[in-house]
C-alpha cells in the first residue's frame, strides 16, 4: 500500500485500437487521394502521371492557366464560378422564401414538401436526360411561336448554362436549402416574430431586423452548400448545358484524353476554389460574430 | 425567507418616463375555435384599469387563447375585445394599447439590451438618439442601467425579466399582458421577481393581466383572480374570495387546500385546516390515518373515513404535537357548520 504513489492508469480495451485503426483507414481513404493529387500536381516538367516526382515546379499550373496546354480551362473556369455563385444566390433566396411560406400552414403544404423533397431520390443523370428532352420539346412547340413574334430565331435550342443548366443544378441544391430551412424555422420560436410584431413591426420589419439577424448564420451553410454543390456537379450538368461545358464536365472529358500532369494541376486549382470559397466563408462569418459581440459591448 | 428583498434596488421611476395611460378592458363572449375544438367559449369579463388580473387554470384551459386574443396574437373567432371604448378586435397589436410578455421573454438575442428596449421606437422611425435616451430612462427604471450593452444570453433569468418589462413598457401601453412570466425562473428567483412585479404594477398603475397555472401565484399577485377551466371562466373575485368561498368542485379542487365533501347528495368544501381531529369515540366521524407528512410549520395528515372519503387536514406544528397520531391510527374527524361550503356541480 505504501508504494502506492504512481497513479493507476486507466486501460483500453483491445476494441479501441480496432475501432482507431479503422478510423485512420477512413480519413486516409477521404484524404489520400486529396493529398496524392495535390502533390502530383507539383510535378517536374518531365514528370509523369505517377510517383516518382521528377523534380518540383509548378510547370503544369503554368500550362494549365497559359491556355498553351491541352486543356481550355479560362472559359469553363470562369462558367462554372458565374453559374456556382448564381446557384448559391438563388438557392439562399429561393430557400428562406420557401421556408417562411412553410411557416404558415397552407393546403397541401405536406405533400408539396414530400414532392420537393422525393426528387432527390431520382438519379441525377435521369433528371438531366429528362431536363434536356422538356426543353428539346418546349424548342419544338415554343420556338415556332416566339419566331412568330420576332423573340427568337427559327433555328437552334435552348439548352444552355443558365436555361436548363441552371435549371438543373437548382433542382439539386433546392432540396437542400429547403431541408436545412426547415430544420432551422423549427427552432426558431415564433414568439421573436410575436415581440416584434407586438412592438409595432410591419411583417418586412421583422423579418429584416429580426428573423433574419438571427437565421443568418444557417443561411451561410446553405450558400455553402448551394456552391459547392454546383460547383462539383457532374452528373446533373451532363445533358443540360447545352454547347458549353463547366469544369467538371471538362475534367472528366479530359481523365479520357490527357496524358500530363496537367489534370492534376487542373485537379487542384478546382479544389483549392471550393476551399477558398468555404473557409472565406467561415472567417466572413466569425468576423461578423466578433464584430456583434463587440459592438453590443462598445456601445 | 425569499420574499426578504421586495425594494432591494428602490430607483424612484420618474414621472415623465411613464404617463398613466390606464384604460378598462372589457372581454364581451370572446371565443376562440380551432376548426371543431372551442378553446375559449364565450368569455366574458370586465378588468377596471389599474387591476392586477391573474387568469388562472391548468394547462389547456384556454386562459394562454384569451391572453392571446386581447394581445391580438390570435384572431377572435367571436365576441368583442375593448379597450377603454374602442373595439380592438382588428386593431394589430402595437395599435391596440396592449403590450405584451412573453412566456421565455423573446428578448431578441442577436440586440443588445438597449436596443431591445428601444426595439419599437426603432420601428417607429424614431431617431437613434432619442430612442437610445428613451430606452436608457426605461432600462433606469427597471434598475437596468448598468446592462443596456449586454446581450440577452448574458443576463440571469431574473436580469431578462426586467429588460423584457421595460421593452414592453416602451410603448406606453394602457394593459400590460404577461404570459406565465415567471415559469423561466427558478424556484426562489419567481418568488422574488413575482414581488417586483406586483411593486411596478403598483408603481405604474396599470392593468397588468397575468397568465398562469400557479394558484399560489395568482394568489400572491392578483387583485382579482379568474379562474378558467374548459375554455369557460370557473370564478371571478379577490384571492380571499376565491379561496374562502369557491363556487365550484373545480375552483375548490384547484386551489388547493380544499377537502371536497359529499354529504346527502351535495358536495361542500372544507378548508384542511379546519378539520378538526379527536380522540376516537368523541363526537365526529371515524377515520383511518393514511399519511403523515411533516412540513416544517405545519403537518399534512391524510386520513380515510369510514365511507371511504380521502381527507387532508393541515394542522400546525404546535397542534399537531399535542395529539400526535400515525399511520394506521383510527381518529375522530368532524368541522364547525359554518367552515363548509356548498358547490355546485
Amino acid at each position: 500500500m505504501a508504494t502506492a504513489s504512481t497513479t493507476r492508469e486507466e486501460k483500453r480495451p483491445g476494441s479501441f485500437y480496432a475501432l482507431s485503426a479503422f478510423f485512420a483507414l477512413f480519413v486516409v481513404f477521404l484524404y489520400g487521394p486529396v493529398v496524392t493529387i495535390l502533390i502530383l500536381s507539383f510535378q517536374g516538367p518531365s514528370g509523369g502521371l505517377t510517383f516518382p516526382m521528377n523534380g518540383v515546379s509548378l510547370y503544369w499550373f503554368e500550362r494549365l492557366w497559359s491556355g498553351r496546354g491541352t486543356v481550355d480551362i479560362g472559359s469553363a473556369f470562369q462558367r462554372s464560378l458565374i453559374l456556382g455563385l448564381t446557384v448559391m444566390v438563388l438557392t439562399v433566396v429561393i430557400s428562406v422564401l420557401a421556408g417562411l411560406a412553410f411557416r404558415k400552414k397552407f393546403f397541401g403544404s405536406t405533400a408539396l414538401f414530400y414532392v420537393a423533397i422525393a426528387s432527390l431520390i431520382v438519379p441525377s443523370i435521369v433528371v438531366s436526360l429528362g431536363i434536356a428532352l422538356e426543353f428539346r420539346i418546349l424548342d419544338d412547340i415554343l420556338r415556332p411561336l416566339l419566331y412568330q413574334i420576332g423573340l427568337l430565331s427559327r433555328r437552334g435550342n435552348s439548352l444552355g448554362l443558365f436555361t436548363s443548366g441552371l435549371g438543373a443544378h437548382l433542382s439539386w441544391t433546392l432540396p437542400f436549402g429547403l431541408l436545412i430551412m426547415f430544420a432551422v424555422f423549427n427552432r426558431l420560436n415564433k414568439s421573436y416574430e410575436e415581440a416584434a410584431r407586438d412592438l409595432g413591426a410591419s411583417n418586412w420589419q421583422s423579418f429584416r431586423h429580426v428573423v433574419l439577424p438571427m437565421i443568418a448564420p444557417f443561411l451561410i451553410g446553405i450558400a455553402l452548400f448551394g456552391f459547392t454543390l454546383s460547383w462539383d456537379e457532374i452528373a446533373r450538368s451532363s445533358q443540360t448545358m447545352g454547347s458549353t461545358n463547366t469544369l467538371p464536365l471538362e475534367l472528366a472529358a479530359l481523365t479520357t484524353t490527357v496524358t500530363t500532369p496537367e489534370i492534376y494541376a487542373l485537379g487542384t486549382s478546382v479544389t483549392a476554389v471550393s476551399f477558398t470559397v468555404i473557409f472565406g466563408t467561415l472567417a466572413a462569418f466569425v468576423l461578423l460574430q466578433r464584430r456583434r459581440q463587440r459592438r453590443a459591448l462598445a456601445d | 425567507m425569499a420574499v426578504a428583498s421586495v425594494g432591494a434596488n428602490d430607483a424612484c421611476p420618474e414621472g415623465h418616463a411613464l404617463p398613466n395611460r390606464a384604460a378598462d378592458l372589457e372581454l364581451a363572449a370572446i371565443t376562440k375555435a380551432y376548426g371543431e375544438t372551442i378553446a375559449v367559449d364565450r368569455v366574458s369579463l370586465k378588468i377596471p384599469a389599474g387591476t392586477y388580473c391573474c387568469l388562472l387554470g391548468p394547462s389547456g384551459c384556454g386562459k394562454s387563447s384569451t391572453l392571446r386574443m386581447i394581445a391580438g396574437h390570435e384572431f377572435i373567432s367571436d365576441g368583442d375585445v375593448m379597450i377603454g371604448d374602442t373595439v380592438v378586435n382588428d386593431l394589430p397589436p402595437a395599435k391596440r394599447g396592449t403590450a405584451m410578455m412573453f412566456q421565455s421573454y423573446a428578448l431578441f438575442p442577436h440586440l443588445s439590451v438597449r436596443e431591445n428596449v428601444a426595439f419599437s421606437l426603432k420601428m417607429a422611425g424614431a431617431a437613434k438618439a432619442e430612442r437610445l435616451k428613451r430606452a436608457d430612462d426605461l432600462l433606469a427604471l427597471v434598475d437596468m442601467t448598468r446592462y443596456g450593452d449586454r446581450l440577452p444570453a448574458q443576463l440571469s433569468g431574473g436580469q431578462q425579466q426586467r429588460v423584457a418589462l421595460a421593452r414592453a413598457l416602451v410603448t406606453n401601453p394602457t394593459v400590460l399582458l404577461l404570459d406565465e412570466p415567471l415559469s423561466a425562473l427558478d424556484p426562489f428567483l419567481r418568488i422574488r421577481m413575482r414581488a417586483e412585479l406586483k411593486r411596478y404594477q403598483r408603481e405604474f398603475g396599470i392593468s397588468f393581466i397575468h397568465v398562469t397555472h400557479s394558484q399560489e401565484e395568482a394568489m400572491a399577485l392578483a387583485d382579482m383572480v379568474v379562474v378558467m377551466n374548459d375554455g369557460r371562466i370557473e370564478q371571478v373575485g379577490s384571492p380571499r374570495e376565491v379561496f374562502n368561498a369557491p363556487k365550484t368542485v373545480f375552483v375548490a379542487k384547484f386551489m388547493g387546500g380544499h377537502n371536497v365533501v359529499p354529504e346527502g347528495g351535495k358536495s361542500y368544501a372544507v378548508r384542511a385546516d379546519r378539520i378538526k381531529l379527536a380522540r376516537p369515540g368523541e363526537a365526529g366521524a371515524k377515520a383511518t390515518v393514511t399519511d403523515v407528512e411533516y412540513q416544517g410549520m405545519t403537518v399534512h395528515v391524510a386520513l380515510t373515513r369510514e365511507d371511504g372519503t380521502d381527507l387532508l387536514v393541515t394542522l400546525a406544528e404546535t397542534e399537531f404535537d399535542r395529539a400526535p397520531v400515525s399511520v394506521g391510527d383510527t381518529v375522530s374527524v368532524g368541522w364547525q357548520p359554518a367552515d363548509r361550503h356548498e358547490l355546485a356541480a
